[in-house]
């Protein structure tokens, strides 16, 4: 009696979440996954099921090979990158430092304003002869340089607008972490001797273990989802050398309207955010037992 | 001071270190507000006495429709908020008070939005979208969003934390299922509410991709895709204006962020944390 009553009241109270979850999750997942094996459709020419053509053309597509290529290079950088510098900052802001408020504030505020908007104040900040970056490199005499112009520093000028925009929002969860910290233990461990590094290193990073999985894995997922400042600043220029996998789909997707290969390389972004998902749920599964 | 400096030599270099930091971290921010401050033709010179003006924000305002693009963003963000809350609390609700066989695995499945969010597969939701007839318009911008994973996960975890007694006080009180949701659990997760308000608030203040993807007017566009129209006329123009749109176009949210700055920080810690 209670049962089927429950299952009535629970289904129809889960019916909109349900509903809108398959037309916008689930059933794209199905369709991305048939339409990767047809051609695109064409003027008169309707799509034909093709196999695994599009996975063929992919594999020997240049552009798709770099795309992943920068994707993996621009994960791996920014993400230990920002989380040490998130780290580093909230150490800052969690020691006795004057004006604490204000400094805290100035490491989080990138994080509250719009990828588009900061794509923009850095294209400012990095523009040849205009930008504070280009300024300060002319008083050594080493002005004029085009960052986001050159191949082989363009990524990394993404990179750091990306550090930029992650570091004050991790920096936020390593401090409620650090405040979690029970004062007797730093104070046994100053008690012992130890050095400021010997306590960050054997008792601090130990202890924000947890909160650094955490933040790791939002940060990977961040790598492969937001590609709005490829969008404003390069799209992917120059010789795709800032085409990241998301940015590509867009490309192929919208701008060649290639909806047939935009399909196949979908497949890949998903399989590697299942990979990430597989990996967090082990991790999540254990934080819910214990609590 | 001086003296206090000298006796922490370690307090005065974590200041220092900290100070620094923060000082470059705010530079680029900084150095767009000194250039939409000034009239472009002192923007190539470096000198603290120059004329401020309001010009460039004058001019920005009348160059493209960005009060039509704020009400859009407005628009956009409160359907989103409003019908989230709705969608995720009955949900979260289901999970909490009328579990069925099959309702963790369904949980499970939800989740999955978590790693997978709508943007990833924009390709199939704009098909999606015009074959619903949803193509630039404000509800099919915010549609692929309202059964929020994390808004569910958030109100699962706040509802699951109320004890049972008090929902069979009010059962006792004659309370059917909807006034106890309405009169018990909402108001004790009213916390967790604000957090997801504030964190939801500023995603879809931000979100850009799927906006561009999807909108092709002025009257659906939100602010930051009309922001990127208009800098991609102007680029490499005129940087006082595109730097003066820039910092127009950030202002709510940046102001709302400066006046409620601890709600804000606490409220990101609270979502992330559960």
């Amino acid at each position: 009696m209670k049962a089927s009553r429950n299952a009535l009241y629970g289904g129809l109270l889960l019916l909109p979440a349900a509903v809108l979850l398959w037309t916008f999750t689930y059933q794209p997942i199905v369709t991305t996954f048939i339409d990767s094996l047809y051609s695109t459709p064409r003027g008169r020419r309707p799509a034909a099921f093709i196999g695994f053509d599009q996975y063929e053309t992919m594999f020997a597509d240049p552009v798709f090979w770099k795309a992943m290529l920068n994707n993996f290079i621009y994960a791996f950088a920014t993400i230990p990158l920002s989380m040490a510098m998130a780290l580093a900052m909230a150490l800052l802001v969690n020691s006795k430092l004057r004006g604490q408020a204000a400094v805290r504030m100035a490491y989080f505020t990138p994080t509250i304003l719009p990828m588009v908007a900061v794509a923009n104040i850095w294209l400012f900040f990095y523009a040849p002869d205009y930008g504070l970056v280009d300024r300060v490199l002319q008083l050594f005499g080493l002005g004029g340089q085009n960052f986001l112009g050159q191949p082989d520093t363009a990524l990394a000028a993404l990179i750091v607008i990306t550090i930029w925009k992650e570091a004050g929002f991790f920096m936020i969860f390593y401090l409620a972490a650090l405040q979690q910290i029970s004062p007797t233990l730093m104070e046994a461990a100053s008690l012992e001797g130890a050095s400021f590094w010997q306590t960050l290193r054997r008792v601090t990073i130990p202890l924000l273990m947890p909160t650094t999985l955490f933040i790791s894995v939002n940060a990977v997922i961040g790598a492969f989802r937001l590609v709005d400042h490829i969008v404003v600043m390069t799209k992917g220029a120059p010789d795709n050398a800032t085409t990241l996998l998301l940015f590509y789909i867009y490309q192929v997707g919208f701008g060649y309207w290639d909806t047939g290969y935009a399909a196949a390389l979908t497949m890949v972004l998903l399989v590697i955010l299942a990979v990430i998902a597989l990996v967090q749920f082990g991790y999540v599964d254990k934080r819910i037992h214990y609590r | 001071m001086n003296a206090d400096f000298r006796s922490h030599p370690v307090a005065a270099l974590t200041t220092f270190a900290g100070w620094f930091l923060a000082v470059l971290w705010v530079s680029p921010l900084l150095y767009a507000v000194w250039t939409a401050f000034h009239p472009a033709a002192y923007g190539a010179r470096f000198d603290l006495f120059m004329p401020l003006t309001l010009e460039n924000f004058v001019r920005v305002w009348n160059a493209a429709p960005f009060a039509r693009y704020f009400l859009n963003t407005f628009a956009l963000v409160t359907v989103t908020l409003v019908c989230q809350f709705i969608v995720c609390t009955m949900a979260a609700y289901a999970f909490v008070c009328f579990p069925f066989r099959g309702s963790n695995v369904l949980f499970m499945l939800v989740l999955v939005q978590l790693m997978i969010m709508p943007e990833v597969l924009l390709v199939e939701n704009y098909r999606t979208l015009s074959r619903i007839g949803l193509l630039d318009t404000i509800v099919g911008i915010a549609m692929p969003y309202l059964a929020s994973a994390f808004g569910i996960f958030l109100f699962r975890q706040t509802f699951k934390s109320i004890p049972k007694e008090l929902e069979e006080a009010a059962r006792l009180e004659g309370a059917n299922g909807l006034q106890v949701l309405v009169r018990v659990f909402v108001p004790i997760a009213k916390p967790t509410y604000i957090a997801y308000g504030l964190v939801t608030v500023s995603y879809h203040w931000n979100n850009f991709l799927w906006p561009l993807v999807v909108t092709n007017s002025v009257e659906t566009r939100p602010i930051t895709v009309g922001l990127q129209v208009f800098a991609t006329i102007e680029q490499g123009v005129d940087w006082s204006l595109i730097t003066a749109a820039t910092l127009l176009s950030v202002a709510p949210l940046l102001v709302a962020f400066l006046l409620f700055q601890r709600q804000f920080v606490q409220s990101f810690m609270r979502a992330g944390i559960r």
